[in-house]
């Protein structure tokens, strides 16, 4: 448990202390967003109708930004080797890493998320959904990611093909995690089902992805 | 330190894409005997580290730990200290340390035993990422302290060391092989430390 929550410590620390991994993140959704309403034009319902979907993808990719970090920097040092000897199985390494990045990455973004929704004329009353939603949604966002992130370790530039192996895995969490926040905007229907569904693919992704990226991770080292 | 074990190989074979590295080796070393792994470049020094620490897959053969309990896993009981150090840049020098320590689950390490044991404790507090190559180096060493393991797989452990580091080295084996421990060296260039066993890995007589 110790060994766990030392792992956890560590790369949460390194996270903030190099800037790159949160700063970069929030600052790409914050730009992202704020340029879409100047490509769209001034016409605030269809802003509003597509907040959330623009809000997600903007998401999405800002969650990618600094996926590939969530095991490139221990595999370039050589700490993966010593996490591997380690007494924790290699899945749950994998596990505590994409935890990590939730929480260093997930949450921040879903929190900034009403704030930017100002921007696209989001209703406020939607902002409780919205957040609720992201937090929901965006663990299966980290985990899928570090399938990505482990499948493409040790190749020059990975990023962009992290990004074509991993987007594809997202859009059952884009629709449903639109879907869940939609009704509020338009109609009084209600967004329970999606959202749980949005908590069922984040369970689903928290106990299969760390099983896929240890066994990516092995074949990497070899 | 738990009760001292051994460690026996046979027969391993180590194959690499199409081609075999080495084949049919074997050893077997008692609680306190070190073994010193050399050869040319790409002889398979590296990989046989490896392949012990369960990072590498073994091509055929086994590795036995004689006095551990039938659930042991060996992995668990290697520290292996390769090219790289494994050195957070953004970390200080005793936070390195001491993340390895609770990683590792060390019972009854001590940080300041781990900094001293390479003339660290002066850096404690400075971050890795100023450190020089050899600082460095003696950081990834230090490691073997922060969490006590009984076998040490050290990979060229003299890179870029200074010559007093190389003796605080040769004290660091010699100290842990009075305790019971094992060393497996790959290296080039001579330590003061006495090999009970030696191994020469050469390709050509494999092929």
């Amino acid at each position: 448990m110790s060994a766990a929550l030392a792992l956890l410590k560590r790369d949460v620390t390194l996270s903030w202390r190099e800037g790159g991994a949160v700063g970069t993140a929030l600052g790409f959704y914050l730009v992202v967003v704020a340029i879409t309403p100047l490509g769209l034009g001034p016409d605030l319902n269809l802003l509003a109708r597509i907040a959330p979907g623009i809000l997600w993808i903007a998401l999405l990719l800002a969650a990618l930004l600094s996926a590939d970090r969530i095991f490139h920097n221990d595999y370039e040092d050589g700490a993966l080797d010593g996490l591997i000897t380690g007494p924790l199985p290699l899945p749950l390494v994998a596990a505590i890493k994409c935890l990590a990045h939730w929480l260093t990455t997930g949450v921040p973004l879903a929190l900034l998320a009403p704030v930017l929704g100002l921007l696209l004329n989001l209703p406020i009353g939607t902002s409780p959904s919205l957040v609720l939603a992201m937090l929901a949604g965006t663990p299966a966002v980290s985990f899928i990611a570090g399938i990505g992130a482990s499948l493409t370790l040790g190749l020059r530039r990975s990023g962009l093909l992290l990004a074509l192996v991993v987007l594809p895995l997202y859009v059952p969490v884009l629709i449903f995690g639109v879907s869940a926040v939609t009704p509020f905007v338009s109609g009084p229907n209600s967004a329970w089902p999606p959202f749980l569904i949005l908590c069922a693919l984040s369970l689903a992704a928290i106990v299969l992805a760390p099983l896929a990226a240890a066994a990516a991770l092995r074949t990497a080292l070899r | 330190m738990p009760e001292p074990i051994g460690l026996a190989a046979f027969d391993l074979s180590c194959q690499r894409g199409s081609s075999v590295i080495f084949r049919d080796l074997s050893f077997r070393l008692a609680p306190g005997e070190a073994l010193l792994v050399s050869g040319p470049n790409g002889a398979g020094k590296t990989s046989l580290l490896r392949q012990i620490a369960g990072l590498l897959p073994l091509a055929a053969g086994r590795l036995h730990l004689e006095g551990a309990p039938p659930d042991a896993v060996l992995p668990e009981f290697c520290h292996y200290v390769g090219h790289a150090n494994a050195v957070k840049s953004s970390l200080s020098v005793s936070e390195n340390l001491t993340f390895w320590a609770n990683f590792l689950e060390a019972n009854g390490a001590s940080l300041t035993r781990a900094l001293a044991a390479f003339g660290l404790t002066p850096l404690a507090d400075l971050p890795a990422g100023l450190l020089s190559a050899g600082q460095k180096r003696k950081l990834a060493l230090s490691r073997l302290f922060a969490a006590p393991r009984p076998i040490w797989l050290l990979d060229e452990p003299q890179t870029s060391l200074d010559i007093a580091s190389v003796k605080l080295l040769d004290t660091a084996i010699k100290e842990h092989l009075e305790t019971g421990g094992i060393a497996i060296v790959a290296s080039h260039t001579s330590l003061k430390t006495k090999f009970a066993h030696k191994l020469e890995l050469d390709r050509e007589r494999v092929t």
